[in-house]
């Protein structure tokens, strides 16, 4: 958009005017975009299909060429154009989905306008950095033991100074009673024993069940920095009960496949696992292929398939109903906010607790999407008070408003 | 004398009543005598408990140091593109059950039917269900179907199967099958008869309509039955026929009748319906007026009517009572002509050529009587199976195919069928499970459940209807069609082969999947009336007018709504519902008057000793039964609405255990007995009476679990039965708003109807700032079937929990439908009640909850948070519906350690925790365990479901506005009248807030003077009755008397 500011200086209105045409289909052009070529195709990376940056330069700036091999490719190879058909031969002979009838001329401009207008952003900085909380419970514990130590000693010379005065001024006292047998420590050391073990049984108790951090070993080394970090697959490729059902679904071997059966090595950084153990990706790839029983270079028969038995990570108790496309579709929550940096992790850990205390208080205090959503255009009441100001409108209208903490809202 | 009763010790107001009445449960507390012998004598003294303390901490410890389970999460292999794991997908098809076919949505869940719903694209039943259909859901889990082919009993392969019976196969073969409807299935059957010559095709029903086809034969020259237009019918007179329940139609019938008795304030007008019959049934305790005849009247009753109608008198008929009733049939019948209905339950062709005649003359063709569509869902003939099973035993018969039919237990002289089967030299039979025929078949090839079928129906002529599979095939079973179409020698598939006789009528292969998606096709109908010929009705009435009136005690088999001719039987859930006349379950019995209890049992019901060691302990009396020599032994339940000089027993029951564990008692013999033998072949037709039956008492006594006495309990505030509001269609056209001045005088002390809520309670106000979730239920509309109990149930997974757990008034039922009577005892009225949580704004269940586990929604649920009860019951004990239910035991096998409930529970109820019959679990429903408390959640599931679905599409939510609806509780759903409607009230313009709002001067809160402010509201019944007013004035005389007393 600069760069049209450059051109045309002195045309404010005619500026403005653009400015909101191209931005409504740049933005358009990326959400198609993602829904139609991402798959396969990344801006600066070559995945299944070739980076699309500079496609148009390749081309040699024919749009009408491009148009018709977007459309359908199969056919505009007959035409024996070479740049098509070395392309084909590069990628193995494998050839693009064809969009006749799902995207349109002005579809396809849209997203080849995306494609020329992007820039690579820079990625967002780590906001929920892992807090290096140093632990000092070792130094504290030691340090009260000290203290004790100190205290009991001085208990005991006092107590010994106490006798001697006594025994000096000829009163008559008591034998000194060693402290194992005083009731009073006695009866100090089983209140403290009581308080400690109570809280450590508690806190125990309140644990059962809680996995936090759960980082089971996977059949496969999917590595979901290299897949959602680096390569940037948008995670409802994958995923894309997220939006639809309450399950958020491990993609079938059939989604693996859609662009594994292009990939077949693995080319970038090196791997490791949590241990520091390298891990060869072209190897993970093969076990992919064994349960799908590909062979490279030959057709797929997708029946042949098997499934993954994946070990479940995120585990909720059954009395818990929990919905993905509640929050991902209704209240478009990211993903990250419950499943941590997950762009950023190999192997995938739970980042969250899932205890009841974690979802509540992420209920008191989400907005909802009050006034973009329709469905609450029936809360009048909330409507009101926004507008004349009982509510306060930077809180907004949380989940726990509209009764998002009520048993029977995850309980049923 | 209370105005309602539910029960005879109500009627009484006897001691046991009371007392029961007085306690929340039935059982005494597990300390026994422990204020005079001490704690430590006690079943459970302070050292036990302190040891199984211990016990369970270090148990707990030691479970809690155990590593967590490793779970998996397989994936697909190839994610077929239609199927998102954890969103149900529905597919319309048909239930198919003999010649029955009603249009439904199955709604499947990760690959496995769930739940039914009613089809609302079928013109027949508008999305209406019945009791028997949304269960039959859990008979493909059923444990008991067949799942492999058999040759003489041992496992073989299709291929062995179709080998050896390509070869025994032949000569005279006979295709015995029920009704068969569907279109492709006659065509099959049509290529296999050309296939094998010397070969027919026999229908035997049964429960049998040949009576009528024969008679619509003769009078209209058409062997079928025509549809009924109950909701076009001003009066309506029924001599014995239950349409409400089992005849014909009844879903249909039941949406027809409830249009006529659904009325509004602005034309308050109802249609008159009044039942002859001989035993009380569904039907008759809907009806404006029941009269009660012997089995033997019948043709004076049909007669009588008929001479009445044609303008000769009523003459012969003794009972003074009864020919008044004839004669006030009559007088309205005439009044509506036109617009009146005579329909019959008699299986005798002469009565049924008489009631044609009566149709006739009062003009019921085209306008109650519709030709343009007939039923085609009974077809059999009972002289032809008679015939066949002569030729059978003359050695005519080499080879017979079985599907469907089953006579070895439903003819009535099944002895002479066995004898003749044997001496078939090949016998087939395709049934699913082994009952009484099939396993007296040689080659047994098990047929699909109609869940995992293809096929079509045509309940109507024209009315198409279309199956599907929702599921693969769980055994080796194959669909008969596919059977029948392999041994006739055709290459392609029944699959195909419907396919391609279909794509040709309906436009190739997308007109196929638009039926298929549809699930119904309807055809233009032809003219709706048919030319009468009299020629039949002289013979006929002289042939009525020979006919005798007994004078012993009669016997009438009747069907019941759940279990009909034993299809019920092996299905848990349709043996747990109440019976809606008797409130009977598990179990069959003999149904007797008030008045022959006194002479054959020896009770007087208006005695209070007798009528509480009758009711409130529940064994009761065992009968000989003997008819014709054939004795049966049932107990006694005394029934008003039932001819002093007649007696019923249900059919259905006395299956072989092979059907299912639930025909099983817990002692392991056949629950209840086979009463079909008591029916007789009485000319060409089957009778289900006989003129004469021998009843002794043997002193000896049986238990049975009747559930309309569980869940009583008065208060000081009021009684249960004050829950119920009625009155006549003449008070209310003269005085329509009695019951909002009632309530008004009533709340007067507490601000008055309108301001009750307010300053009713000392508790605040909360306010519902977006949707506030309300029903209402007219029981004008309702007539007590059960649909929305099993559908409850299949939703809600509530649990069965068995004979023995009903007898402790454990069952688990969320949803309860109550039957009161008043008036007479012989003969009373009968109002309905569905009864469910009421969802109290300011419910008492919820501030004594220690725990907190149950309180109250901004969107006004009471809410039920099962993992935070800990079973204290004081809810249940507080509420004063009662319709909160304890998991006493661990009734769906939730218990970690497997087979711990043995011996506790029931066998049924441990048979339907396993793997199988797990499978119709609604996943989104938490399975509670045991020691909690559970009740109506208002489906909670699919109001959370309803709301995201809305808050996806960012609009508010659909609520009944244009009849669009985001959400339905099951209940509403399964109701074939509608007679619930359910929703947001805060929306103004939803179905629930209009329903209260048009119907407000019907509209009343069951207990409302409790302050308890239910969000399930009544609209009072409506009684087409003149003489009401002299009763009720009597009532309220009485009751002020007792009162005092």
């Amino acid at each position: 958009m600069i760069s049209y500011k450059r051109f045309f200086p002195k045309l404010i209105v005619g500026l403005l005017l653009i400015f909101s045409i191209v931005s409504v289909k740049a933005q358009d052009g990326k959400a198609l975009f993602s829904q139609n070529c991402a798959s396969c195709h990344a801006i600066d990376k070559k995945l299944t299909g070739p980076a699309l940056k500079g496609v148009e330069e390749r081309w040699s700036g024919s749009r009408k060429n491009l148009h018709a091999w977007i459309k359908n490719s199969g056919s505009y190879l007959k035409t024996g154009d070479k740049y098509s058909n070395d392309l084909f031969k590069e990628y193995n002979g494998v050839s693009m989905t064809a969009f006749e009838g799902s995207l349109d001329d002005k579809q396809i401009d849209a997203i080849l306008d995306y494609v020329k207008n992007w820039k690579p952003a820079a990625l967002p900085v780590a906001t929920a950095a892992a807090q290096t909380e140093g632990d000092n419970t070792l130094l504290f514990g030691i340090l009260t033991l000290i203290l004790a130590v100190v205290a009991l000693i001085l208990l005991q010379v006092n107590a010994n100074l106490r006798k001697l005065s006594y025994d000096k001024t000829g009163v008559v006292s008591d034998e000194p009673i060693p402290f194992y047998k005083n009731r009073s420590y006695i009866a100090m050391f089983a209140v403290v024993l009581f308080l400690v073990g109570g809280y450590l049984t508690t806190k125990g108790a309140i644990g059962l069940g809680r996995n936090k951090d759960y980082q089971p070993v996977q059949p496969i080394f999917y590595s979901h920095k290299v897949h959602a970090g680096i390569n940037q697959i948008n995670c409802l490729y994958c995923h894309g009960g997220a939006q639809d059902s309450k399950h958020a679904s491990i993609p079938s071997v059939n989604v693996c496949m859609n662009c594994h059966q292009a990939i077949n090595e693995y080319k970038g950084e090196k791997l490791y696992t949590e241990e520091g153990v390298e891990v060869n990706g072209t190897d993970q790839i093969k076990k992919l292929y064994e349960f799908a029983a590909f062979t490279p270079g030959k057709p797929w028969d997708a029946s042949k398939a098997k499934p993954i038995e994946w070990t479940k990570i995120h585990n909720l108790p059954d009395h818990v109903y929990f919905n993905h496309s509640q929050h991902i579709k209704a209240g478009k929550v990211q993903c990250q906010t419950c499943h941590g940096e997950i762009t950023k992790m190999d192997e995938v850990k739970q980042f969250a607790d899932l205890s009841m205390g974690w979802c509540i208080n992420c209920h008191r205090e989400s907005k909802v999407q009050f006034k973009e959503n329709g469905f609450y255009s029936i809360y009048q009441k909330y409507h009101d008070g926004l507008k004349n100001g009982t509510i306060d409108s930077t809180k907004g209208i949380t989940v726990e408003m509209i009764g998002g903490t009520e048993c029977q809202k995850c309980h049923y | 004398m209370n105005k309602y009763w539910q029960s005879f010790g109500e009627l009484n107001n006897s001691e046991a009543y009371q007392q029961t009445s007085k306690d929340e449960f039935r059982e005494e507390l597990p300390f026994e005598n422990a204020e005079e012998t001490g704690f430590l004598q006690a079943k459970a003294p302070r050292r036990d408990f302190l040891k199984y303390m211990g016990f369970t901490t270090a148990a707990a410890a030691i479970a809690a140091s155990c590593e967590v389970p490793v779970k998996k999460a397989i994936p697909f292999a190839n994610k077929p593109e239609d199927i998102v794991p954890g969103v149900a997908n529905y597919y319309a098809t048909t239930f198919v059950q003999d010649g029955e076919a009603v249009s439904i949505v199955a709604k499947v869940r990760d690959g496995r039917p769930i739940k039914i719903e009613g089809n609302e694209l079928s013109p027949i039943t508008k999305g209406g269900t019945s009791a028997r259909v949304q269960a039959s859901v859990l008979d493909l889990y059923d444990g008991a179907r067949l799942r492999f082919p058999t040759v003489a009993g041992a496992e073989a392969t299709f291929e062995e199967a179709d080998k050896a019976i390509a070869a025994a196969i032949g000569g005279n073969t006979v295709l015995l099958t029920s009704t068969v409807n569907s279109p492709t299935s006659l065509e099959v059957i049509k290529q296999f008869l050309a296939k094998y010559p010397n070969s027919k095709h026999v229908v035997y029903d049964a429960i049998s309509y040949s009576g009528m086809l024969l008679a619509n034969e003769a009078t209209y020259g058409k062997k079928t039955i025509p549809t009924y237009r109950f909701d076009n019918a001003k009066a309506i007179v029924s001599i014995g026929a239950d349409f409400l329940g089992t005849w014909v139609s009844p879903i249909e019938f039941a949406r027809q009748y409830a249009l006529g008795r659904k009325i509004s304030e602005k034309n308050p007008t109802l249609s008159k319906h009044i039942q002859f019959e001989s035993v009380a049934s569904l039907t008759g305790s809907n009806a404006d007026e029941r009269y009660l005849h012997r089995p033997s009247e019948t043709s004076l009753v049909v007669l009588s009517l008929y001479n009445a109608i044609s303008g000769k008198g009523v003459s012969g008929v003794a009972d003074a009572k009864l020919k008044a009733g004839i004669e006030k049939a009559a007088k309205e019948l005439l009044a509506a002509k036109g617009e009146a209905l005579v329909v019959s339950g008699s299986n005798d062709v002469n009565v049924q050529i008489l009631v044609n005649a009566i149709n006739e003359l009062l003009g019921a063709g085209g306008k109650t009587i519709d030709w343009s569509a007939t039923y085609n869902t009974y077809k059999g003939i009972d002289k032809d199976f008679a015939e066949l099973v002569s030729d059978m035993n003359a050695g005519k018969v080499d080879s017979l195919l079985v599907m469907g039919a089953n006579p070895a237990y439903t003819w009535f002289d099944s002895a002479k069928f066995v004898d003749g089967l044997k001496k078939v030299k090949t016998t087939i039979s395709f049934n699913p499970k082994a009952d009484e025929t099939t396993q007296l078949c040689k080659y047994v090839i098990p047929t699909h459940h109609f869940l995992e079928s293809w096929g079509d129906a045509e309940a109507k002529t024209g009315h198409y209807s279309f199956l599907q599979p929702t599921i693969y095939p769980l055994f080796k079973t194959r669909q008969w069609q596919d059977s029948l179409l392999k041994w006739s020698g055709a290459t392609a598939d029944y699959l195909a082969f419907t396919k391609s006789f279909w794509s040709a009528k309906v436009g190739g292969e997308t007109g196929w999947d638009k039926v298929l998606q549809d699930g119904v096709k309807t055809e233009a109908a032809g003219t709706t009336t048919a030319s009468f010929n009299s020629a039949a009705v002289a013979a006929a009435s002289s042939a009525l007018s020979a006919a005798k009136v007994s004078t012993k005690t009669e016997l009438v088999v009747y069907e019941k709504i759940a279990i009909g001719a034993g299809q019920g039987t092996s299905n848990p859930w349709l043996m747990e519902l109440p019976d809606p006349v008797t409130r009977a379950t598990w179990d069959n019995y003999l149904v007797v008057s008030p008045a022959m209890a006194i002479t054959l049992l020896g009770i007087d019901l208006t005695n209070n000793g007798q009528a509480d060691s009758y009711e409130v302990q529940p064994p009761k009396h065992l009968v000989d039964i003997t008819v014709n020599g054939k004795k049966v032994t049932l107990p006694a339940l005394i029934i008003p609405g039932t001819h002093p000089n007649t007696v019923g027993v249900a059919l259905g029951f006395g299956r072989t255990p092979k059907v299912g564990r639930a025909a099983v008692t817990d002692e392991g013999g056949m629950v209840g007995a086979n009463v079909f033998p008591f029916t007789s072949l009485s000319g060409a037709t089957i009778s289900f009476s006989a003129a004469e039956v021998q009843l002794a008492d043997t002193k000896e006594l049986y238990k049975v679990a009747l559930t309309q006495t569980h869940n009583v309990y008065n208060t000081k505030q009021g009684n249960r039965t004050e829950v119920m509001k009625e009155f006549s269609l003449a008070e209310f056209q003269e005085h329509p708003s009695i019951v909002l001045e009632e309530r008004e005088e009533e709340l007067k002390p507490f601000g008055g109807v309108e301001n009750f809520r307010k300053e009713g309670t000392l508790y605040g106000v909360y306010d519902k700032p977006g949707i506030k979730w309300g029903m209402s239920v007219d029981l004008n509309a309702c007539n007590g079937c059960g649909a929305c109990v099993v559908a409850c149930t299949a939703e809600n997974n509530v649990s069965v929990v068995g004979k023995p757990e009903v007898l402790r008034a454990h069952e688990m039922h969320w949803l309860r439908i109550d039957r009161y009577y008043t008036g007479d005892l012989e003969n009373p009225n009968v109002v309905f009640q569905p009864l469910m949580c009421q969802h109290c704004d300011n419910a008492p269940c919820e501030n004594v909850c220690p725990v907190a586990a149950t309180n109250h929604s901004s969107e006004g649920l009471n809410q039920m948070t099962y993992n935070r009860c800990i079973g204290t019951r004081y809810c249940a004990n507080n509420c004063p519906y009662k319709v909160r239910r304890f998991n006493w035991a661990d009734y769906t096998g939730a218990d970690s350690f497997p087979d711990n409930q043995k011996g506790i529970i029931s066998d049924v109820t441990t048979m339907m925790t396993d793997d199988l019959n797990r499978m119709v679990l609604n996943p989104d429903v938490t399975v509670r365990s045991r020691g909690v408390i559970e009740k109506c959640s208002f489906c909670v599931q699919r109001l959370q479901d309803g709301k995201l679905k809305a808050k996806k599409e960012s609009r508010p939510l659909k609520s009944g506005e244009n009849n669009e609806w985001d959400v339905k509780s099951a209940c509403q759903q399964a109701c074939p009248t509608n007679a619930i409607v359910f929703g947001n009230v805060n929306d103004a313009k939803s179905a629930v807030s209009l329903h209260r709002e048009e119907n407000n001067k019907r509209l009343f809160y069951s207990l409302e003077q409790l302050h308890v402010l239910p969000n399930v509201s009544y609209l009072a019944k409506v009684r087409n009755i003149e003489e009401e007013k002299a009763v009720k004035a009597e009532g309220k005389e009485e009751k002020k008397v007792s009162k005092e007393g």
